[in-house]
Formats: C-alpha cells, sequence, structure tokens
C-alpha cells in the first residue's frame, strides 16, 4: 500500500509576481508537505513530482530504473497522444538527454574529453578577453544598457561559437531560434520550427565541417565515430545549450546580487570566495525546468509503489531549497558550502558544459561589478514566461555613474 | 587508504578534478583517475567529498589496510 500523498494538476509553474529568484509557490508549497506528489498529467497520465532533495538524487542517479527516453514519457502540460498517436517520436539522433545506456555512454565519451575542467580552465584568458570586449561596448554606449543583450547573452554566445566552429556573425539568427525553443513565449508551432530550422542549420554545417575540416570541436568530430545525423545533433545540443544557460545565470544572477549589495560586495572583492558564490548562485537560482523520467519498472520510491511507464519529473528548482540538506535554504548566502546541489542534474546525464559555464561566471560576474561597482537597476528587469524550459530574463535595464 | 575510480561507470563529468584536484584528474577521454598515491592520505577528506559528489558513485575511498 502506498502512503497518502498529494495529487496536483499537471506541473505548477506559475511564478509570484515580482519573485523571479523562487519556485513556483504552488511547487514549493507542494515540497514543504512531500518530497514527493502525485500528478495528473493533462492527458490523463498519473505521474509523479519529486521535490525532496534526497528522492530527487536517488531518482538521477538511477538510470538503470528511471529511464530517460523520451518516447516512453508524458509531458504534465501537453497532450503529444493527441498529436502523435501513441508513437511518441524518439529524442533526434545526437540528443543525449533522449538516450539511455548503452548509446547514451557511446556518445557522450566521444565528448567528455573535450570539456574537461582542465581544457575549460584553459579557456579562462579568452574569456576574460571577451568579457573585457563587451565590458567596454557597454561603457562606450553610456547607461542605461541593457544587460541581458549587452553582456549575459554576447560572452557565452562568442565563447560557444568559438569553441564549437560556429560563425559568431550568423548569431542573430540561431539565437532567435535557440529562444524560441527554450523560452517559452513562442507559440508551439514557433517552437517546432524553429527547432527544425535549428537542425537544418546544423546539419549543413556539420556536412561542410565533414567535408572542409577547421580547427575546431565540430570539425574534430568528424573523426569519431559518430553518424552525420549524430554530429548535427551533437551540434545542435551544444549550441542550444551553451547560448541560453549561462546567459540566464549570468543576467538572473546580476539581479539578484543588485538587489542584495552585501553579497554582491562578496563576489566583487574576495577573489577566493568567487567558485563557491558561483555554485550557490546555481542553487539559489536553479534555472533548469523539472527534469523528466520514466520508470522502466516497479519501483518503491519514497513509500509509493509507482508502475512500469510512469513519468516522473524531478524538480531541482524545490530540491535545492530542501532543508533537510540546505540549512535557511531561501536565502542567498555566496559563503554557504552549496556543492552538492542539483542545478546542474546528477547521475549519467550531469550537465556536460558544466565545467565551462562555471568558468564563464567564476570570470564575468567579478568582472561586471569591478568595472561598475554602482552598478544599478535602472527599470524593470522582464522575466520569460512560465513555461520556459530554461528560467531566465529577456531584458533588465541597468545604469552606473551620475 | 585506497582511492579508486571506476572507469566504466565514470560519465566524465569532472566533479572530483573540481572538488580535489591534488588527488583526482581527468584523463584524454575526460573520465576520472587517481593517478598518484601519495597524494590521498594528505588529501582524505577532499577525496571522500569528491567521491561523494560523483554523479554517478564511480569513486571508493576505503580507509584502513
Ligand atoms: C549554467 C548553465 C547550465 C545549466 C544550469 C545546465 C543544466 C543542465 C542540466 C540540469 C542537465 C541534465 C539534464 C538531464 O539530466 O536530463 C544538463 C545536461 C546537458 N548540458 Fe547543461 N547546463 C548549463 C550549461 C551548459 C553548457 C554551457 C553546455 C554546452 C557547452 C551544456 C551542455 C549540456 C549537454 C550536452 C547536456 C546533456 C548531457 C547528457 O545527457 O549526457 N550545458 N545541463
Ligand atoms: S566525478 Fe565521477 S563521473 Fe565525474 S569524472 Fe570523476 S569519476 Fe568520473
Amino acid at each position: 500500500m502506498s502512503e497518502t500523498i498529494p495529487t496536483v494538476a499537471g506541473m505548477p509553474a506559475e511564478r509570484a509576481p515580482g519573485c523571479p529568484f523562487s519556485p513556483p509557490p504552488e511547487l514549493s508549497r507542494l515540497a514543504e508537505e512531500s518530497p514527493i506528489v502525485r500528478s495528473v498529467f493533462t492527458d490523463g497520465h498519473e505521474g509523479y513530482l519529486v521535490t525532496g532533495y534526497a528522492l530527487a538524487r536517488e531518482v538521477l542517479a538511477d538510470n538503470r530504473r528511471f529511464s530517460s527516453r523520451q518516447e516512453l514519457m508524458h509531458h504534465p502540460t501537453i497532450d503529444f497522444r493527441e498529436q502523435f498517436g501513441d508513437e511518441i517520436p524518439p529524442g533526434l539522433a545526437g540528443d543525449l538527454t533522449a538516450l539511455d545506456e548503452p548509446e547514451h555512454g557511446r556518445l557522450r565519451r566521444m565528448l567528455t574529453g573535450r570539456f574537461t575542467v582542465r581544457r575549460m580552465r584553459m579557456l579562462t584568458e579568452r574569456i576574460e578577453e571577451v568579457t573585457a570586449v563587451h565590458l567596454d561596448l557597454m561603457a562606450e554606449q553610456g547607461p542605461p544598457v541593457d544587460l541581458v543583450t549587452a553582456f549575459a547573452q554576447p560572452i557565452p554566445t562568442m565563447l560557444i561559437c568559438e569553441l564549437l566552429g560556429v560563425p559568431y556573425d550568423e548569431r542573430d539568427m540561431f539565437r532567435g531560434h535557440v529562444e524560441n525553443v527554450f523560452g517559452g513565449d513562442a507559440s508551439m508551432e514557433e517552437r517546432m520550427a524553429s527547432f527544425s530550422a535549428l537542425g537544418e542549420y546544423n546539419a549543413a554545417l556539420v556536412a561542410a565541417k565533414r567535408a572542409n575540416p577547421t580547427d575546431d570541436l565540430l570539425s574534430d568530430l568528424t573523426d569519431s565515430e559518430m553518424t552525420p545525423e549524430e554530429h548535427g545533433g551533437i551540434a545542435t545540443l551544444l549550441l542550444a545549450a551553451g547560448l541560453d544557460t549561462t546567459a540566464s545565470m549570468l543576467a538572473l544572477g546580476v539581479l539578484a546580487l543588485l538587489e542584495r549589495p552585501e553579497q554582491a560586495a562578496i563576489m566583487r572583492d574576495d577573489p577566493e570566495a568567487v567558485p563557491g558564490a558561483v555554485e550557490e548562485l546555481m542553487r539559489y537560482l536553479s534555472i533548469a525546468s523539472p527534469i523528466p523520467r520514466v520508470t522502466l519498472e516497479e519501483v518503491e520510491l519514497g513509500g509509493q509503489v509507482i508502475p512500469a511507464g510512469t513519468t516522473l519529473m524531478v524538480a531541482v528548482n524545490v530540491a535545492n531549497r530542501d532543508d533537510a540538506r540546505f540549512a535557511d535554504p531561501g536565502a542567498l548566502d555566496l559563503r554557504r558550502h552549496a556543492a552538492g546541489h542539483l542545478a546542474f542534474g546528477h547521475g549519467v546525464h550531469q550537465c556536460l558544459g558544466q565545467q565551462l559555464a562555471r568558468v564563464e561566471m567564476r570570470v564575468a560576474f567579478p568582472a561586471l561589478l569591478r568595472r561598475f561597482p554602482d552598478l544599478r537597476l535602472a527599470g524593470e528587469a522582464v522575466t520569460r514566461a512560465s513555461d520556459a524550459s530554461i528560467h531566465g530574463l529577456t531584458s533588465m535595464p541597468v545604469a552606473w555613474g551620475e | 587508504m585506497r582511492v579508486t575510480v571506476d572507469r566504466d561507470r565514470c560519465a566524465g563529468s569532472g566533479m572530483c578534478a573540481l572538488t580535489a584536484p591534488e588527488v583526482f584528474e581527468q584523463d584524454g577521454e575526460g573520465l576520472g583517475t587517481a593517478p598518484d598515491p601519495s597524494s590521498w592520505a594528505e588529501h582524505a577528506e577532499a577525496a571522500a567529498e569528491a567521491a561523494g559528489l560523483c554523479p554517478v558513485g564511480a569513486i571508493t575511498v576505503s580507509t584502513g589496510h
């Protein structure tokens, strides 16, 4: 017999107005009641939301029983079976996030050597240069400036383009598509169209690199055992993930720091505190939307007996605010030891780009605050729609000086 | 004391090399290794923290003989 737990409809996603940092209040309330919650999805599927830290970690660590295969999943708020019938398509070739072992590990191992701690640290100097260029541009332009388009977006975009070998001149085109896919503001049709457009762009790019290799990661993958389809899919995944995620962290992170001058001072003035400060911002902001998994067999989890074929949404944002794991979890405390947070996921799918994101953030946050010590909000910061896959800001006017 | 990494399990996350760089590094494929036994005892605490943070539980730190 399963214990009695709360039941909700779908996936609470609405954030409280004026609280861009806190998880949706309804989700936080449920997390306080129970580390696992039953959810009736829009298509009628009886799924679960995992809200407690220990259970979230347990699910993400166990890829043998909790699968990532998209074709087995239900979406909490979209009825894909209405569109596709019972045959939900699997993830596109090269989409690591939608694969299980051994297919997942085969592809991931062709990439891990390129994203090591050491290799990403070797980019530090280049990241400092790119950051300095954008700070100069901000200074030249003069206040007010939109921090999202002047700072948060271009720095990670330029870096991922250089790393992959994607022409930076074409950024406006693929940025727009990535925004549609992750941003939550586009309609389902626009999202699908942008997703295909990105796929076509990267297929062409990768075909050109396979024919005439240049000195970059995407060209180097030509020598791996990837099929051309996988190669194109990996390009799309890396480009999209590299553009959008760190950009969201930078924008929301600066907003959080501007509201808390004593915390901003730590990031600005104490270089030794910066690595820990970045982990705490990752925990506190937890920008990824809930991570889906599906049971491959009957499992017992948190006192519930869950049948095979059940979708679980692992809400890392509320799990990272579980007071059984982090004391006073609602406070942003850059000096706390936040390691062990789940903001990059956990288990075999844990973020491949995490060491790149860390180096980017460790450079960019303090550089901005040192260059403009009196940086302040100069209007309203606008947040993305509540159903965005990556939480973030669409604009944030800032000013400095007199 | 012994530190071992199960390379078949390793997901190349880099958490070990990030957390306890004195003990762990990543090889050319990005897989975790603990190449220098002389570093283990001195950095036992950091090695144990890395073992706890490894996303796939690939690290074993055993104390005693
Ligand atoms: C601060 C920024 C970032 C956050 C919050 C973030 C978050 C995540 C999360 C939560 C996952 C796990 C998804 C799952 O378990 O299904 C993930 C996977 C992934 N991320 Fe990131 N990410 C960030 C930056 C990046 C960057 C810069 C890149 C690329 C260079 C990247 C590439 C990837 C890839 C390829 C995967 C799939 C890994 C796999 O399935 O094996 N991410 N990320
Ligand atoms: S922390 Fe674990 S998964 Fe990550 S590189 Fe080290 S051994 Fe591999």
